[in-house]
């Protein structure tokens, strides 16, 4: 597993696109957002939170295709279902490379471009630990989406239909906590239920994204 | 004894659907007819609601009719995995696109009805947005059915879609709720005591017979639906197995 997940990883950063990319089009949302409603700073950190969420989702959204597409192409998925290590490990460890890659890079960032959209003051650990809470769950509600939909010739915008609305209840209670945060409100609830959704998922899903692989290599 | 597995059998299914079909139709035809004809022109208006009220017959059935055509793709879906009953999936799959166009029913009536009661055509209230996610959780599901090209694949892919997707439509309606507390009224019409004493907040006995008729016009509806759009499934399914025997050759 941890080959796997080495494997994985020099191969994002090897290949280029994996941890820039997806930082990149993170800033440039963020930009265009500004550019969108305008240079009100009131405005901007009154929305801050939300952008940054769905900047981060919709970032991890756009990285998806690659978690099994490539794999797929030269037969190094064929190779992987062979291995003595269990699908619902292969998904769990790829999964765990996309956040690596994506995830975790959007999470540091963030407060950053909190930084550029003002922000209040409190609102920046809680920002940083919703993220850091929440992706993990995006990252392996994803894995789900690309098992789902690897054989398919033109799989990513229908992988977006897919995904986009099982990505509410994290959005919801993510982007709650940093709200909450930013204004000073107590965050407890809703900090609990992300880490829940968090833990279900990551739990429960790669018994599912381990099937639809299957279903999907037979 | 009777396995009511048989049913599985496609060749039984089409027979005994085709001699249930008429009765379930004609079933429907009534209840739909008396229900809305009796709702839109034989109960009172309301004192507050004026004759918006009558809407109500199109738009409990529906979303009812939205929700429980999702969860009876849940069951078909269970008993594809459990069972690997051709029909089953196939019911699935006639089932899902009845359903889209409930909830968009739904949704519909409840904007016109919004629009002079609410004094809004939409707001982001609980119900309306949880429906919308159901919407779109029914757009993917269609989606994936028509792009997987081998039926079985695409059976097993619906089917565990269907399930993950019903375990966070259900988490996304209490999402939905933590996230906003809305303007839509519970639901009146099963609360205890509908029928009986005069609570308050409740639908009164005036509208409740052709409500429930109404209601009941829809369930059937939704079966005969689903009947007709499964034979057709299982038709298409064999003349595309006769061609491509014929190519064959």
């Amino acid at each position: 597993m941890i080959a796997l997940l080495t494997r994985d990883l020099k191969l994002a950063v090897r290949a280029g696109g994996g941890f820039g990319l997806g930082l990149a089009f993170f800033l440039i949302l963020v930009a265009l957002v500004a550019f969108g409603v305008g240079p009100e700073s009131a405005l901007l950190a009154r929305i801050a939170p939300g952008i940054l969420w769905v900047g981060a989702l919709l970032a991890c959204l756009l990285s998806l295709d690659r978690i099994f597409a490539l794999d797929r192409e030269d037969g190094s998925l064929d190779l992987l279902a062979t291995a003595p290590l269990p699908m619902e490990g292969i998904v769990t460890v790829k999964a765990l490379a996309h956040w690596i890659t994506t995830g975790l890079p959007l999470v540091v960032a963030a407060p950053l471009l909190a930084l550029m959209l003002s922000l209040p003051g409190e609102g920046y650990l809680w920002l940083f630990l919703s993220l850091l809470l929440g992706t993990p769950a995006l990252s392996v509600l994803g894995t789900f989406g690309a098992a789902l939909t690897v054989g398919l010739k033109r799989g990513g915008l229908l992988m977006s239909l897919i995904v986009l609305p099982l990505y509410v209840p994290t959005l919801i209670f993510g982007a709650e906590v940093a709200r909450r945060g930013a204004g000073g409100l107590s965050v407890e609830v809703p900090l609990l239920l992300l880490a829940g959704i968090t833990c279900a998922t990551l739990a429960l899903l790669p018994f599912a994204s381990a099937a639809v692989l299957r279903v999907n290599l037979r | 004894m009777k396995s009511i597995w048989e049913y599985a059998n496609p060749k039984k299914f089409i027979e005994t659907s085709q001699a249930l079909l008429p009765w379930v139709t004609g079933l429907t035809v009534v209840c739909m007819v008396v229900g809305l004809v009796w709702g839109f022109f034989f109960t009172p208006d309301d004192y507050r609601q004026g004759s918006t009220v009558k809407i109500i017959y199109l738009h409990v059935p529906a979303a009812l009719m939205a929700i429980n055509g999702w969860f009876m793709m849940l069951l078909a879906s269970l008993i594809w995995l459990i069972r690997r009953h051709h029909v089953s999936a196939l019911a699935a799959r006639a089932a899902a696109p009845i359903g889209a166009v409930m909830t968009i029913i739904a949704l519909a009536t409840g904007a016109i009805w919004g629009q002079p009661m609410w004094g809004t055509w939409w707001v982001w209230d609980p119900r309306l947005t949880s429906f919308l996610i159901l919407f779109l959780f029914y757009l993917g599901y269609i989606a994936l059915w028509a792009a997987v090209e081998d039926d079985d694949t695409a059976a097993d892919l619906t089917s565990i879609l269907c399930i993950v997707g019903s375990v966070f439509a259900v988490l996304s309606r209490y999402a939905v709720h933590f996230w906003n507390q809305g303007l839509h009224q519970g639901a009146s019409v099963m609360r205890a005591g509908a029928l009986a004493g005069d609570t308050e907040e409740r639908v009164s006995n005036v509208f409740a017979a052709p409500l429930f008729l109404s209601m009941a016009g829809f369930v059937l509806f939704f079966v005969a639906l689903v009947l007709l759009r499964t034979q057709t499934e299982i038709r298409a399914r064999r003349m595309r197995a006769l061609m491509a025997r014929e190519r064959r050759g």
